[in-house]
């Protein structure tokens, strides 16, 4: 009779099979080292294209709406908010006007504050931006009940 | 909620992603993968090393580390916030990151204490399975009782006196391999934390020895709780034995407490050893860091100094390691003193992790801010019992069924049937 | 002799070899090997920070809250505003409320557990606002320590996550220098700024770069000469963050100051 020293030694090997013949379903075929070798690029190649595929919800540029809303996009191009572009305010308009058909306009006072609470920090922008002390300046108004946002030199409404 | 959001709370400067995303599940799986690779190491001073006086001691140990096997993942699968794909990093594991180790070294180690329990208690199968085998008519009961035997024995009946030689031969190569396998699991779990280079407090070579030294000495001390429990328990029986069957042989209860203060005394003087061993590697970081004062040491100073002074001082090496050491170096121990030092002790290492794991997060990123950590006590939903103190509980309290369960398959205090 | 040639051969074969057992008896062929040493890839992205340019108004964490599907409310965010205030006496302040999901509002420093130090106008000596985003390192320890290989970098240099094979250790996390990483409250994985994938590789500028009024944060093709990026971080004098980790990030500051963690 063969020695049984080795018998637990067919069972590990056993296992370790159908580990491995597990692993041939379990795992998706693209899984793989990648161009990056192995220590950064060992991952399921489809999950590139997964990425490339994640929605889109900003333009990222005002050109868009100036397709049907000329008008605005022109007055607006004339003013220091020229460089704000139309989703900052207005929200992700990718696919509008077909949804949403109409945009939810952000017209809350915390959105000029973002730019236009004065902060005197020497070394930045932010203190050459106009702006005032959320605090003593009419507290309890929107701003776009004087100040019209597209047209912000015009003076008070 | 953020994950981590509920028990972290910030203060200056943090950046905003950062909570204590390791919390006390990830503090239990080192101290538990610590017991496991501490309880082998000391079966194997035995089995390898053949120390005689460990005899008693090395069969417990042995099968003791195997229940402690099954239950050292768990903190990980409670931590997963994906535990059903814990099963990736045996199918794709990434090798350069210190986790991915852990399927490949757990398994070997798995598979080595198994074969080893095998040898050991191979006659005993037999010993069981073949009366079974030859008895008429089984109950349901010994139907499965005969299924399980059988089947652990793996089909071999040979008991020979020169297979049994076979066996011991076995049983001490392998025990040969699985110091440095334990090694290996545990100083991995120092490495996963060694090797952080993001995490000032983490980071550094010594740590993974660190761990290894803490992890044999809280195995050799959760071993020698759970002998001495046993033990006692032992003793209350062999009393009842006694009273109801005077005139059979029993082991009396003086019997039991002679061989148990040997074992006791003999597994001190390597407690000892060990824990003088791991409190001086962690004092040389400590003062490696001071001294060296590299950038980080502001903020590290000032977490391990004053913010975690308690719980590193105090309850770590204070209570945890110096007392105890002074309990065990008084002359004439007894076994409540033994008691007492080794549940200290097993208080240290676990602090030890503790302020490893959650003192390395108590520090921003930025080092200018801090996070403070707080446990979740009462479980009212299942993420707060998992990472809180009642999974943290339920996690430390397994092994000890789990063992119970394995006692009767290899009866771990049965002197007769083995070597 | 060896030739440049054998010595190639060689290489591959023993490169082959051992990834051989790593990617589980998958072949590599000489030509994949070679490939990859080449890197014939003509994309490598880049971000570029002015932070004399930032107001801290906080659009382009507004944005790519909404465009990456980071809910609102939750206190994580792919990119974030910091303010650093020096003061006179010499101590820096600097906080980061909400991630300036909203910007910064007041005078006030968020120092956390619920305080707030007003400084006044005439004590600040310098003070400015830092956008943080992902590095997309050349050297990502977040991709090294990953057990299952659920992040990976793709060959223009981003960093991406698998939602559906992360199995949430947090190992990632730990790992970045940076503090970039969070797990999503929804997904309830590993989450990053992957650069706005979805919109670079259509030739569109990330969220934020698009969000942004003042120019602070553009993006780039280091590898085209001709990329306005490229050039200002090839003639003119940009930082980068804790480069002492040696982790080589991709986002090249300018005006960074010793305060900026």
């Amino acid at each position: 009779m063969k020695s049984h020293v080795l018998r637990p030694l067919w069972v590990v090997l056993a296992l370790v099979a159908v580990v491995l013949l597990f692993r041939v379903f379990y795992v998706p075929q693209n899984f793989g080292i990648g161009k990056r070798g192995y220590m950064y690029g060992w991952h399921r190649e489809a999950n590139v294209e997964d990425w490339k595929n994640f929605k889109v919800k900003y333009n990222g540029s005002s050109e868009f709406c100036n397709n049907c809303h000329p008008d605005k996009y022109e007055s607006v191009m004339k003013t220091p908010h020229a460089i704000i572009i139309c989703e900052d305010c207005h929200g992700p308009a990718i696919d509008h006007p077909v949804d949403p058909p109409k945009l939810t306009i952000d017209k809350s006072r915390g959105l000029c504050l973002r730019c236009h609470t004065y902060l005197a920090y020497p070394t930045s922008g932010r203190a050459d931006i106009r702006g005032i002390d959320p605090a003593e300046h009419n507290p309890d108004m929107e701003c776009v009940m004087c100040h019209n946002p597209h047209n912000p030199m015009e003076g008070l409404r | 909620m953020v994950h981590g959001e509920l028990w972290t709370t910030k203060e200056l400067f943090v950046y905003p992603n950062e909570y204590i995303y390791w919390s006390i599940q990830i503090v239990m799986y080192p101290f538990m993968t610590g017991l496991v690779a501490g309880a082998f190491v000391l079966s194997s001073l035995y089995h390898v090393f053949g120390i005689k006086q460990l005899r008693e001691m090395a069969r417990f140990a042995l099968v003791f580390s195997f229940a402690l096997l099954f239950v050292a993942p768990m903190p990980l699968l409670f931590h997963l916030l994906q535990p059903f794909r814990g099963i990736n990093v045996f199918m794709t594991p990434h090798f350069t990151s210190a986790i991915a180790a852990f399927g490949i070294v757990f398994s070997t180690y798995g598979a080595i204490v198994a074969s080893e329990i095998w040898f050991v208690y191979r006659k005993y199968f037999v010993d069981v399975s073949l009366p079974l085998k030859n008895k008429q008519d089984k109950s349901m009961g010994e139907w499965i009782k005969y299924l399980i035997f059988c089947s652990l024995t793996l089909g071999s009946y040979d008991v020979s006196e020169e297979s049994l030689k076979r066996d011991e031969k076995a049983v001490k190569i392998l025990a040969g391999i699985g110091i440095p396998v334990a090694c290996f699991l545990h100083g991995y779990a120092g490495f996963i934390f060694g090797s952080v280079k993001a995490n000032a407090l983490w980071m550094t070579p010594l740590m993974p020895v660190i761990f290894i030294m803490s992890a044999i000495v809280s195995g050799i001390a959760l071993c020698m709780l759970t002998y001495i429990l046993a033990m006692e328990i032992r003793k209350i029986l062999a009393k009842r034995k006694k009273a109801s069957l005077p005139s059979a042989h029993y082991q009396s209860s003086e019997e039991i407490k002679g061989v148990e203060i040997s074992v006791v005394r003999m597994t001190t003087k390597y407690l000892l050893f060990f824990l003088v061993f791991a409190i001086s590697l962690e004092l040389l970081d400590l003062v490696f860091r001071g001294y060296t004062a590299v950038k980080s040491w502001d903020v590290l100073r000032s977490v391990i100094y004053g913010r975690d002074f308690t719980d590193i001082f105090v309850l770590q090496y204070g209570i945890g390691n110096l007392l105890p050491l002074f309990i065990i170096l008084i002359p004439g121990i007894t076994i409540r003193r033994a008691v007492i030092s080794v549940m200290l002790i097993l208080f240290g290492v676990f602090m030890m992790r503790y302020n490893v794991v959650i003192g390395g997060q108590a520090f921003s990123l930025t080092f200018a801010g801090y996070m403070h950590y707080h446990m979740p006590i009462i479980p009212h939903d299942w993420e707060t019992f998992k990472e809180g103190f009642a999974g943290a509980a339920f996690i430390g309290l397994m092994p000890f069924p789990l063992f119970c369960i394995m006692n009767r398959l290899f009866p771990a205090f049965d002197f007769e049937s083995s070597h | 002799m060896i030739t440049r040639r054998e010595l190639l051969k060689n290489t591959v074969r023993v490169i082959g070899g051992i990834a051989l057992p790593l990617s589980a008896f998958r072949i590599i062929t000489a030509e994949e090997v070679l490939a990859a040493n080449n890197d014939g890839t003509k994309v490598r992205w880049v971000f570029l920070v002015d932070t004399y340019k930032c107001v801290g108004c906080g659009m382009c964490v507004k944005a790519c809250k909404k465009e990456n599907e980071i809910p609102w409310d939750a206190n994580v965010t792919r990119t974030w505003v910091e303010r650093y205030v020096h003061t006179k006496d010499g101590k820096v302040y600097a906080d980061t409320p909400k991630g300036a999901r909203d910007g910064f509002t007041t005078t006030k420093i968020d120092l956390g557990m619920g305080e707030y130090k007003d400084i006044k106008k005439e004590d600040i000596e310098r003070a400015f606002f830092v956008p943080k985003l992902c590095n997309q390192c050349e050297k990502p320890p977040c991709v090294q320590v990953c057990p299952v290989g659920a992040t990976y970098q793709v060959p223009d240099g981003v960093v991406l996550v698998d939602r559906s094979w992360c199995i949430g250790c947090g190992y990632c996390i730990m790992a970045c220098p940076y503090g970039v990483r969070f797990f999503h409250p929804v997904y309830h994985v590993a989450e990053k700024c992957n650069f706005c994938y979805h919109r670079i590789t259509k030739g569109m500028k990330t969220a934020c770069v698009s969000a942004c009024p003042f120019g602070a944060r553009k993006i780039g093709n280091i590898k085209d000469l001709n990329d306005p990026v490229t050039k200002i971080i090839m003639t003119e004098r940009v930082g980068i963050l804790k480069e002492e980790y040696g982790t080589k990030p991709q986002n090249y500051y300018i005006g960074l100051s010793e305060e900026v963690k």
